[in-house]
């Protein structure tokens, strides 16, 4: 029950990580109808920005955790509109995946020649301090992760439902051509659904690298998982993502801690292929009808 | 994507301009091998600069034999595929010897290479297969598992006197070489393995695997990844309350594992091939020259990547030419001595197989410094 409980707890604490990336992907899916392949690495640069503040300008940690914040919603929110999505969008949905497909290359091999290809310490966020759950030992930092990924949610929970902007951004993604017709600034509202996604990627980059270590390659399993997580969620819905994160979190854990860890690569998979051929909506999406 | 990678470097390969030299009158072409990036970037990273060290330190007397080393560092993306891909394209220059790679599954596809081409290739690979395949161009410059294993278990049956102790193992030709190996030498002890779990090579959470640990209440955990996921293994294990005896060989104990993984390795223990930390003076004096020119603490990979310039060096004036099938036949059964080559830093044989022999140390992990406690002879010294 100890273990169980400890790997419950870690699971969600990484669950909601690929929660924070996977709810980038829903927004950005119900904004532009594409799919941003970078999105793993959008996870793993802004940690590198926070890296470069402490070591360049010589900032202290939680004042470089605001510059990474600030540099990743400038970088990955209003340059990635502006300079690829904008320009690419008009030519069609696929020559955007493609280019993002290309970013995330080139974000990587950037990081990887600018700053290092070794793994690089992160500072934690928390003292190293356990405390004890129903006799499991679970780490304070684990559930400090969890608790900021549920607040960060619930506060984009909170906006997108009850703030006249985040009720237009919602407008827009729903049906933009009523949404102009209503005098909803529908650029502006895509724009702040970009960048809200780059401060998600860019609090899920702070919370994870002191656990996963920086490094140009964590893109590769986090944009995975996130993309798994939303499709097992429900790719059209925020709240679908949320659960789908949690949920492959947890089930990895068990799956590796209970099943196999030789395989354990191959459960969220199998999981997605049951999602797929079961409920292709996901487990909170909602079914969407086309006329062809 | 592998596959997709792996045609690209060769279509590339086949279209650019001609980065791969070819020895010249005033050079001699010894192409490195290494990982450069992905999930075997630390020991890559390492084994270069230790090779760049060596380089420019002969090169500034000039060089070999008269010729100047023309030493190109060649990423394999620590991918065996990609390995195989560059030393293809390598060998069509004539290389006097190849280096690298580290990474053991990389090492056994382009050691085959090197053998058709009857071109020496020295290796930072430890998996024991390399050295049993009657290859008679490939050589060690640190020990193999076959010789390091026996050593680490001396030491969990009679330093930590351990009964039943726990494997955590990385699943690449290096992490299934050791953990055969390892459980295979318990067995010989009367040492159950009461646990015994696979990893991913760039696995970042453990958490599942530390708890499998935890529940058998091993009296040691014997720990067998490559850095960084040891470094990541080491956090979560002490994340957990992990309190029994953290095992390794060499890579656990390494300074770059110390460094990224901070409060947590405090405490391992184990086998250590090779350490600039080592109570030897020319190991000492090389961590400090490595320190000074790329700002950061070597590993025992660096001490691997130097050592073999030097070993090169050595052979080569010593049959006074650039043969490489000379050059494999005498290294055979040759011991050299640093009063004979000071930048093989330590006494080295190498045996028929290419397998090394020197001596090794017992260290464990304080106050994040590795500490050596205990000097151990070379094999054939027993």
């Amino acid at each position: 029950m100890q273990s169980f409980i400890q790997l419950f707890v870690s699971g969600l604490a990484t669950g909601a990580i690929y929660a924070l990336a996977a709810v980038g992907f829903t927004l950005i899916w119900q904004t532009s109808q594409t799919i941003n392949f970078a999105q793993g690495e959008f996870v793993m640069l802004p940690a590198f920005f926070v890296l470069a503040a402490m070591d360049i300008f010589g900032l202290a940690f939680p004042a470089a955790c605001f510059v990474g914040l600030a540099a990743s919603m400038l970088v990955l929110g209003v340059l990635f509109k502006r300079g690829i999505v904008d320009f690419m969008l008009p030519h069609g949905v696929l020559p955007l995946v493609i280019s993002t497909i290309a970013l995330s290359l080139l974000l990587k091999e950037s990081v990887k020649t600018f700053y290092s290809s070794q793994a690089q310490p992160f500072p934690p966020l928390t003292s190293d301090i356990d405390i004890n759950i129903l006799g499991a030992i679970v780490s304070v930092q684990s559930v400090f992760v969890l608790g900021a990924a549920i607040a960060a949610i619930a506060a984009l929970h909170l906006f997108l439902g009850h703030t006249g902007v985040g009720r237009q951004m919602q407008a827009t993604a729903q049906n933009p051509a009523v949404a102009v017709l209503l005098g909803i600034p529908t650029k502006r509202m895509i724009m702040y659904t970009f960048v809200i996604n780059a401060g998600l990627v860019g609090l899920a980059s702070i919370l994870i690298s002191p656990i996963y270590l920086a490094k140009f390659t964590n893109g590769d399993s986090l944009g995975l998982a996130a993309f798994v997580a939303a499709i097992v969620g429900g790719f059209n819905q925020v709240r679908g993502a949320i659960v789908g994160g949690l949920v492959l979190g947890v089930f990895e854990n068990l799956s590796a801690a209970y099943l196999s860890s030789s395989y354990r690569g191959a459960f969220p998979m199998i999981l997605l292929v049951l999602v797929i051929l079961f409920r292709p909506q996901g487990l909170l999406g909602r079914v969407e009808e086309r006329t062809v | 994507m592998n596959y997709m990678r792996t045609m690209m470097v060769c279509a590339l390969s086949s279209v650019s301009a001609p980065t791969f030299a070819q020895s010249t009158a005033t050079t001699i072409y010894m192409p490195d091998l290494a990982e450069l990036s992905g999930a075997g970037a630390v020991s890559g990273t390492n084994w270069r600069d230790g090779i760049i060290m060596a380089v420019e330190e002969l090169n500034a007397k000039g060089g070999i034999l008269g010729k100047k080393l023309d030493v190109p560092h060649i990423d394999t993306q620590s991918d065996a595929a990609i390995a195989r891909a560059q030393t293809q394209k390598v060998l069509d220059n004539d290389p006097y010897v190849v280096l690298g790679p580290v990474f053991s599954g990389s090492v056994l596809v382009t050691m085959e290479l090197t053998r058709q081409a009857e071109i020496v290739e020295f290796t930072g690979g430890e998996a024991a297969a390399i050295t049993q395949k009657n290859n008679p161009y490939i050589f060690r410059t640190s020990f193999g598992q076959q010789f390091s294993m026996p050593k680490i278990a001396n030491y969990v049956r009679d330093g930590v006197k351990a009964k039943k102790v726990a494997v955590v193992w990385v699943n690449n030709d290096f992490g299934k070489g050791g953990r055969d190996f390892f459980t295979a030498e318990m067995k010989k002890r009367n040492i159950d393995v009461v646990a015994d779990i696979s990893t991913e090579s760039g696995q970042v959470d453990f958490a599942a695997d530390v708890v499998k640990v935890k529940g058998v209440n091993a009296d040691a955990i014997f720990v067998y990844t490559n850095e960084e996921e040891s470094a990541r293994f080491l956090r979560e294990a002490r994340k957990q309350g992990i309190t029994a005896p953290l095992i390794g060989e060499t890579t656990l104990l390494s300074q770059k594992v110390i460094d990224l993984a901070g409060p947590a390795a405090n405490g391992v223990k184990g086998h250590v091939g090779l350490t600039a930390e080592a109570p030897v003076a020319s190991f000492q004096q090389f961590g400090v020259k490595f320190k000074q020119r790329f700002n950061y603490a070597s590993d025992h990979n660096a001490i691997k990547g130097y050592t073999a310039i030097y070993a090169i060096k050595y052979v080569t004036e010593k049959i006074g030419k650039f043969d490489s099938k000379l050059l494999a036949k005498t290294l055979h059964g040759l011991t050299i001595k640093p009063a004979d080559e000071a930048g093989i830093l330590l006494e080295a044989s190498w045996d028929q197989n290419g397998d090394i022999d020197r001596q090794s140390f017992l260290g464990e992990v304080v106050n994040g410094q590795q500490k050596i406690v205990e000097i151990l002879p070379k094999l054939g010294a027993n």
